[in-house]
């Protein structure tokens, strides 16, 4: 059996670029963006999204709520 | 292709925060990179796990998490600072069926509220307390914490935490694992993504523990504050797994999780009028002959009685046998005791006053109808309380025959011999009101009035000692012998 | 059955009957003398119908307690005396922050520091002025009896939840240690359960409780809202007995114990053809006002004479009552002394004689 896809989502608005998610992921999906959110921040970004695995290692170390969401496909 | 969510936001935490003011509504505000948010989540995830959500209280006291109702959708309430654990025990106690955290951090738990910390985990309240370790006073900008480590510098250790005065980090777990009650105790990093990872299972067990109402559960989160600590992300972690640690080991303390029981429910709250007053009032006393007393003549005044004597005569207890012959008399009646050590030794007094009508003050420093002296001491103290025409009854047998006033009368009993006599020195109490009923026919009172006096005496005892009938029989055994040594 | 309800009880333990008997559910303190038998009591009496008793680490951890209680929906009681009231303020500011009801009774005692344990009546500034931090009230009772002791912490739980604030019933060492006979209410049957109690669910969304208010806009109105509440209790709230007050020439102003003594004080220079009369405030927050001014406009008042166990602390309630239309003078023991009937009549003699001339 194949494995489930997996997709990541980061929220820009939401993101306060403290970039603990960055070296979190073993694909290395995260990067950090190019423009200031309505927060003030600079967001990051995830590059491929499609090809997260769903380990959960970047929401796990974000300390906001809703800024990254990992999807499975069902 | 279809999707669902397998890490998102926790249903537990409001969406929007529409009690955070401001424009910001969906993000919480603690700065970034902050281990508060990762804690959140944590508990907010347990939370919806256990099934807990509808009846979970957060107790937040002053520091950076005080806002926590903001996010989480529970009960809450914001406490002074370092009260939360007391807080956490009046809410627990009150409502047991609710699952109660306290949310602290270091200077709150280890430092202004260590001793309701402390006290709460020494009791075992069956609550779980989340401690939020950043070696920092974060809300305050950067102070000095009890966690801050040697060496470390904060606004307020600007040349580094000096152990020579400012002591060593509070290591709290350790400390805690001393107190028998607690029943969890663990200490993890939020760092990497293992031990976060290891810090969600303790924040589980935790939760787990309080749905079980199994007792005190602690988990100690060394966090990160990179903006006070002047940090990236990285570095932040760095300093955690390998400054921090060095002070504050990673690991469980103790869980005795698995071998406490269950905790059950305590008994429901007992507010049904007739079992309330079965609980708390006497039953009326259907062999009662005290009379109404409120009509005698000698009790259309104040009539005020002053007693003194040694702590362990009697002295205070003559005084109340008097004022609940008064209160079975229906009269108004005050008994007011010299309080404080001396109750417990040396000199003790009390006044009592009986009444047809209102009582005025209830002390007696001046017009004494009648002064009982159970030593030449107190006497010596309040003779002079005696009124002109005041009745002075001393124990014969502790003092010589005292001088009086030309229209003060005196009586002398050996209170002490007859109640050894009846075989309970304590009795001298009742050899004295025996005499008194004598004394009293021989200066005013009416053969009725000696009556209902003797009446109202044989209520009080009984009453007072319903549960010792040896003890009873004495008493009434030393109120007959001293009536009997009065009339001779 | 039929029940004695008429009992033989210290002032400290008329209050435990009163409040259990009010629907208190949980009691939390620590034991100080003159207040003590409060707390035995309450140690002997609550869990006797399931109700949480605890004696606390500290009276911090006291009146947190209580907080936590309150907070929960139930009504709690603490207790203590002078300086264990001076370590409680902070919770009790945040009650009135919070907007909460709780009854504190405090057993007065001597100061300052450590004082001793002889009544005085020198904690009125603590509890009538605010004590803690912050623009707030406390309602504060004041028995003259131990019947009051009980009828008033009914009184005081019942006021508290009417305007959602912490009350105080404010005995002195006389009152809390005398014994005195005293007939038990019946118990009560309402149910209480607070619409504002922490984690109620209204529309989807757990109750919270905070005194906090970050924006200095919100701060201001919850302040006016309760300087607006302060006022109603004002005008609506006033307690007090008065006692030959109409016709006196000088009216003696007393509470507590001093009120038992200045009323036998009254009988006494009443006998001797003396003009003197008393008005007794019951509670001292809101102060009788209204009385006071009844009194200044009867025209027949040539003075007030302050009767305290204090350096003089109800005197500048009494004076900002009379607005200076009329000389306020003080009588006053400290240090635990109570003032004797003697003494107070030989002060309003002196102050009549003073004011013939």
């Amino acid at each position: 059996m194949a494995a489930k896809k997996h997709r990541i989502s980061i929220s820009a608005d939401e993101c306060k670029g403290c970039r603990r998610c960055i070296p979190a992921c073993p694909k290395k999906l995260i990067s950090v963006g190019n423009a200031i959110n309505i927060q003030g921040y600079v967001a990051v970004k995830a590059d491929h999204p499609e090809d997260c695995i769903g380990c959960g290692s970047c929401f796990h170390q974000c300390p906001e709520p809703g800024a990254i969401t990992i999807y499975v496909e069902e | 292709m279809s999707e669902k969510v397998k890490f998102g936001r926790s249903k537990v935490f409001f969406d929007p925060f529409e009690r955070r003011p401001g424009p910001i509504k969906k993000n919480m505000h603690y700065c970034p990179g902050c281990g508060h948010g990762i804690l959140h989540k944590l508990i907010a995830e347990a939370i919806e796990e256990y099934g807990i959500q509808g009846k979970t209280v957060i107790i937040a006291p002053v520091g950076c998490a005080v806002f926590a109702y903001y996010y989480f959708n529970v009960g809450s309430i914001s406490v002074p600072h370092g009260r939360a654990p007391a807080v956490a025990t009046g809410a627990s106690r009150a409502n047991p069926d609710s699952f109660v955290i306290s949310y602290q951090g270091d200077g709150d738990l280890a430092a202004i509220g260590f001793n309701e910390f402390i006290q709460a985990a020494n009791r075992g309240e069956k609550i779980s307390v989340f401690f939020v370790n950043n070696s920092n006073y974060g809300m305050t900008g950067g102070q000095m914490a009890p966690t801050t480590l040697p060496g470390q510098i904060t606004t307020t250790s600007p040349y580094g935490r000096n152990p020579e005065t400012d002591g060593f980090p509070t290591k709290v777990c350790e400390i805690v694992n001393a107190l028998e009650a607690p029943v969890y105790i663990e200490r993890v990093a939020l760092t990497s993504t293992a031990n976060i990872l290891k810090a969600k299972k303790a924040v589980n067990k935790a939760i787990e523990n309080l749905r079980d109402r199994k007792g005190f559960s602690l988990v100690e989160v060394l966090s990160p504050c990179p903006i006070n600590l002047k940090m990236s992300a990285d570095q932040v972690n760095d300093f955690i797994d390998e400054k921090m640690t060095k002070f504050f080991p990673l690991g469980c303390v103790r869980d005795r999780s698995a071998a406490t029981p269950v905790g059950e429910q305590p008994p429901a709250v007992i507010r049904a009028p007739e079992e309330v007053k079965s609980l708390l009032l006497p039953g009326v006393s259907e062999n009662s002959n005290a009379a109404d007393a409120s009509k005698f003549a000698v009790f259309q005044k104040e009539r005020r009685v002053k007693i003194c004597g040694f702590g362990g005569q009697g002295v205070l207890s003559l005084g109340l046998n008097l004022a609940n012959m008064g209160r079975l008399s229906k009269l108004n009646v005050s008994w007011m005791p010299s309080y404080g050590p001396e109750q417990r030794g040396g000199a003790a007094s009390c006044a009592v006053i009986v009444n047809s009508g209102a009582i005025s003050s209830p002390m007696v420093d001046r017009d004494c109808d009648l002064l009982i002296a159970m030593t030449q001491t107190g006497l010596d103290k309040f003779r002079h309380v005696l009124g002109e025409n005041g009745i002075l009854v001393y124990d014969h047998s502790t003092m010589a025959k005292p001088a009086v006033g030309p229209h003060q009368k005196v009586y002398g009993l050996d209170a002490l011999a007859i109640a050894n006599s009846v075989g309970n020195p304590k009795c001298a109490n009742s050899a004295i009101i025996g005499a008194l009923s004598v004394i009293l026919r021989n200066n005013g009172f009416s053969e009725s009035e000696e009556k209902a006096f003797d009446a109202a005496y044989q209520d009080a005892i009984t009453e007072n000692f319903a549960a010792k009938p040896a003890v009873l029989k004495q008493n009434l055994e030393a109120f007959a012998a001293g009536k009997k040594a009065a009339l001779e | 059955m039929k029940y004695n309800h008429r009992l033989l009880l210290k002032g400290n333990e008329a209050a435990v009957y009163g409040a259990l008997l009010a629907g208190c559910d949980c009691y939390f303190g620590y034991p100080i003398t003159p207040a003590s038998e409060i707390a035995q009591a309450a140690a002997l009496l609550f869990p006797r119908l399931h109700r949480t008793f605890i004696q606390a680490e500290s009276e911090i951890g006291a009146i947190n307690m209580v907080i936590g209680g309150v907070a929960a929906g139930h009504r709690c009681l603490t207790a203590s005396s002078g300086l264990g009231i001076s370590l409680k303020q902070e919770g009790v500011s945040y009650l009135a922050g919070y907007e909460m009801p709780a009854v504190i009774l405090d057993i007065t005692r001597g100061g300052p520091g450590l004082g001793n344990i002889g009544p005085e009546q020198a904690d009125y500034f603590q509890l009538v002025k605010g004590g803690g931090h912050g623009s707030y009230k406390c309602l504060v009772f004041t028995p003259n009896s131990v019947q009051e002791m009980c009828d008033m912490t009914i009184d005081a739980f019942h006021m508290a939840e009417k305007y959602r604030m912490p009350a105080y019933v404010m005995a002195d060492g006389v009152i809390g240690q005398m014994m005195e006979s005293v007939e038990l209410p019946e118990p009560a049957t309402d149910v209480y359960d607070p619409e504002w109690k922490m984690g109620r669910i209204v529309d989807g969304k757990a109750n919270y409780i905070t005194s906090i208010y970050m924006e200095h806009d919100d701060l201001e109105a919850q302040n006016v809202k309760l300087q607006k509440k302060y006022r109603e209790i004002e005008a609506k709230e006033q307690r007090c007995e008065t006692y030959c007050a109409d016709d006196a020439e000088l009216v003696i102003v007393a509470y507590g114990i001093c009120s038992r003594i200045a009323r036998g004080a009254v009988d006494q220079l009443r006998a001797e053809g003396l003009k003197v009369g008393l008005v007794r405030p019951q509670m001292v927050y809101p102060f009788p006002v209204d009385a006071l001014q009844k009194i200044v406009k009867g025209g027949k008042a040539k003075a007030v004479m302050s009767l305290e166990m204090s350096a003089g602390q109800m005197i500048e309630d009494i004076k900002l009552a009379v607005e200076c239309k009329l000389p306020v003078m003080l009588c006053n023991r400290m240090g635990g002394n109570v003032p004797g009937g003697d003494e107070v009549c030989a002060a309003a003699k002196k102050m009549m004689k003073e004011l013939a001339k």
